[in-house]
């Protein structure tokens, strides 16, 4: 395992964040904490070596779709009412399915984690140029199929964003 | 595209152009003479008030800043205090449009501020001015028919003699 | 001999935070050269200490926060948007041997994420002020600034791929020869305005929309809160001026003066493009806005990117 110090204070930051996020009742201060709990994600990929996707995770998730979530959530204007009425919802029935998922993963991770090498090798710096030749080299099935997901989703915004003559006439 | 371009273009070349703010403590704007300022009260040609007391100006002036009280002394009506309440008038002029004797005028001076809001109102004795203001040779009393000491009735100015009613019989 | 890290930190906040607001001098003098009046002209030798009494005046007012408003989010979103311009300023090479935070193999696309975070400053002013005319900023803000940043990013891909690295000083130091604004204008003509509709000036400030908002996101925001918001708008501006400079007018380099004397000076010059921006160009409309965007500027960018591929694929040994 890494054990150095920076690595230990993000990933307690990152934990906490994520335990905050669980717990708030705002849904913004929620999506705050979730923001946090990213950028000390990103933190532990800089670490480990990987400074490229740590300012893709930023890009991509802290800034962008966060920020969509945010807006969402900034137009729904949740209130008290709301909070009280989400709190009848929270009964084992619900979170026992999830949990139980949950917990598997995370034997999956110890397993995983148990059959890694002790001190985790050596940290390798991976650089952009690096990222670019896998991606189109070994993984390029992946990005035709992420392509394709983007465009379905293209098509499909092109479709509902589209001005129809005459039906939204005064 | 090229408008907006030209628009840039255009405002940039005001760099060159003469500023039209001027520096007013420093250089003092040239007023005209017919400036609607600060309002005065002014005196015949012989020296006396040309205020004849008669309220066109109070009833004429829009916010009603203006209030004044007859009194009479030998046939000559007068103002016995004349106030103006700076603070609220609009430095409109109609005062002096409506005032039949020429006696109240506005002048080109405007600076009139004051810390304390009472002292913009003016009384009679700061209105008042020892000159004739914009008209030199105009007097009231000069063109009117009214009796006054040293000038019976029939004596003004392109006024003829008043008809002996005697003479009139038949 | 480099100095300690507080030190370079500090002298850094100093100047920038400086810079920023002697900028407001400098933009309101300005704006009056070009208006045909003076501006502000009377506090010390040509106004210049207006500046400093501008910042007495707002800092002794008094803090208000608004008994509707959400606190901590209120307190935060002022300093989000302080923090993520000055974090970029890390990694802006002012010379070839002297940047804030040395130099990094990722650094453009560190500024672009610390921009990406900017949004939220706006963003949760927006909602955190709990008021109409404040989320309706807000909103705008959050829509105009992430459709721009994708602009953005687009736009610099082509330097990105002609000088073969992320790295800011190497895009410099690939300017060697010819500057990337001839053999990349339109991206750098992208990229310009991607960079007025991130720092949502004039005349993309509709976040802000005097005429429309009140004052969009930061209508309830007085005191030194306002002044974070302000002076990160100023820091902004010299962000994005640094930036062009950097990726597409040669950065430091020019011949006789110092390298950092060159970088100030080109800086400089786009900051006053910003403001004959601003002095002569009115609002457009938030729907022509998005539309300029969308229709324009990334069909625009994507062509850019196809065209520098193309031309480097040509030109390719072998």
């Amino acid at each position: 395992m890494i054990l150095n110090a920076p690595f230990l204070l993000f990933a307690l930051v990152a934990v906490w964040a994520t335990f905050m996020v669980v717990t708030r009742a705002v849904a913004i201060h929620a999506l705050l904490y979730l923001v946090v709990a990213l950028l000390a994600l990103a933190c532990i990929f800089d670490v480990l070596g990987a400074p490229f996707a740590a300012i893709l995770e930023v890009i991509v998730y802290a800034g962008a779709i966060m920020v969509l979530f945010v807006f969402v959530v900034m137009m729904l204007n949740l209130g008290r009412p709301d909070r009280l009425r989400e709190n009848t919802w929270i009964t084992p029935r619900t979170w026992v399915g999830p949990g139980i998922l949950a917990a598997l993963l995370l034997a999956a991770l110890a397993d995983a984690l148990a059959m890694a090498p002790p001190d985790g090798g050596p940290v390798v710096v991976i650089d952009t140029r690096q990222v670019g030749l896998a991606l189109y080299g070994p993984y390029v099935l992946m990005v035709e199929l992420a392509s394709f997901l983007l465009l379905a989703g293209l098509v499909s915004a092109f479709r509902i964003g589209r001005h129809i003559r005459g039906e939204d006439a005064p | 595209m090229f408008g907006i371009l030209r628009t840039l273009w255009l405002t940039f070349l005001h760099l060159g152009h003469r500023r039209v703010t001027v520096g007013y403590p420093e250089t003092r704007p040239a007023l005209p003479p017919r400036y609607r300022g600060r309002i005065i009260l002014s005196r015949d040609p012989d020296g006396l008030e040309r205020c004849v007391a008669c309220n066109l100006c109070a009833v004429a002036c829009p916010v009603d800043c203006i209030s004044l009280q007859k009194a009479e002394q030998d046939g000559r009506w007068y103002p016995e205090y004349f106030r103006i309440n700076f603070s609220r008038c609009i430095f409109c002029g109609f005062c002096e449009e409506a005032c039949p004797t020429y006696a109240i005028q506005l002048t080109p001076d405007f600076e009139m501020s004051e810390y304390v809001r009472p002292n913009l109102v003016y009384e009679k004795e700061d209105l008042l001015i020892s000159g004739t203001g914009k008209y030199p040779d105009y007097s009231f009393y000069r063109v009117s028919g009214v009796d006054i000491p040293g000038k019976a009735k029939g004596d003004a100015e392109r006024e003829q003699p008043p008809v002996d009613l005697h003479s009139l019989l038949p | 001999m480099t100095p300690p890290p507080l030190v370079v930190i500090a002298g850094t906040l100093a100047v920038l935070l400086g810079l920023a607001t002697m900028l407001t001098w400098a933009e309101r003098r300005l704006l009056g050269l070009w208006q045909d009046r003076y501006g502000p002209n009377r506090v010390g030798p040509g106004g210049l200490f207006q500046a400093v009494a501008d910042g007495i005046k707002i800092l002794f007012k008094q803090d208000w926060i608004p008994p509707f408003a959400d606190r901590p989010v209120f307190v935060l979103a002022p300093a989000i948007g302080m923090m993520t311009v000055l974090l970029a300023f890390g990694v802006i090479p002012v010379t070839a041997l002297w940047s804030i935070a040395g130099d990094l193999n990722v650094g453009l696309l560190f500024v672009f994420a610390t921009m990406g975070l900017g949004v939220y400053s706006v963003v949760l002013a927006g909602w955190a002020s709990n008021s109409k005319y404040a989320l309706l900023g807000g909103m705008r803000a959050a829509a105009q600034m992430i459709s721009y940043e994708v602009f953005m990013g687009l736009s610099t891909m082509g330097v990105v791929m002609t000088a073969g690295s992320f790295s800011l000083r190497d895009i410099v130091q690939a300017q060697a020869g010819l500057w990337f604004v001839i053999p990349q204008c339109l991206g750098c003509a992208v990229f310009l305005l991607a960079g007025i509709a991130e720092t949502h000036r004039l005349p993309f400030d509709l976040p802000e929309g005097e005429n429309e908002l009140g004052a969009g996101f930061h209508t309830e925001y007085s005191g030194m809160k306002f002044g974070m918001f302000f002076l990160s708008e100023y820091a902004g501006i010299v962000l994005v001026s640094a930036l062009v400079t950097t990726l597409y007018l040669g950065g430091w380099q020019g011949p006789v003066l110092p390298p950092a004397l060159w970088f100030a000076a080109k800086t400089g010059a786009l900051v006053c493009l910003f403001i004959l921006l601003r002095a002569a160009l009115p609002r457009p409309r938030y729907d022509q806005l998005m539309a300029l965007g969308w229709k324009v500027l990334l069909p625009l960018s994507l062509l850019n990117i196809v065209a520098t591929g193309a031309v480097l694929l040509l030109r390719a040994p072998g």
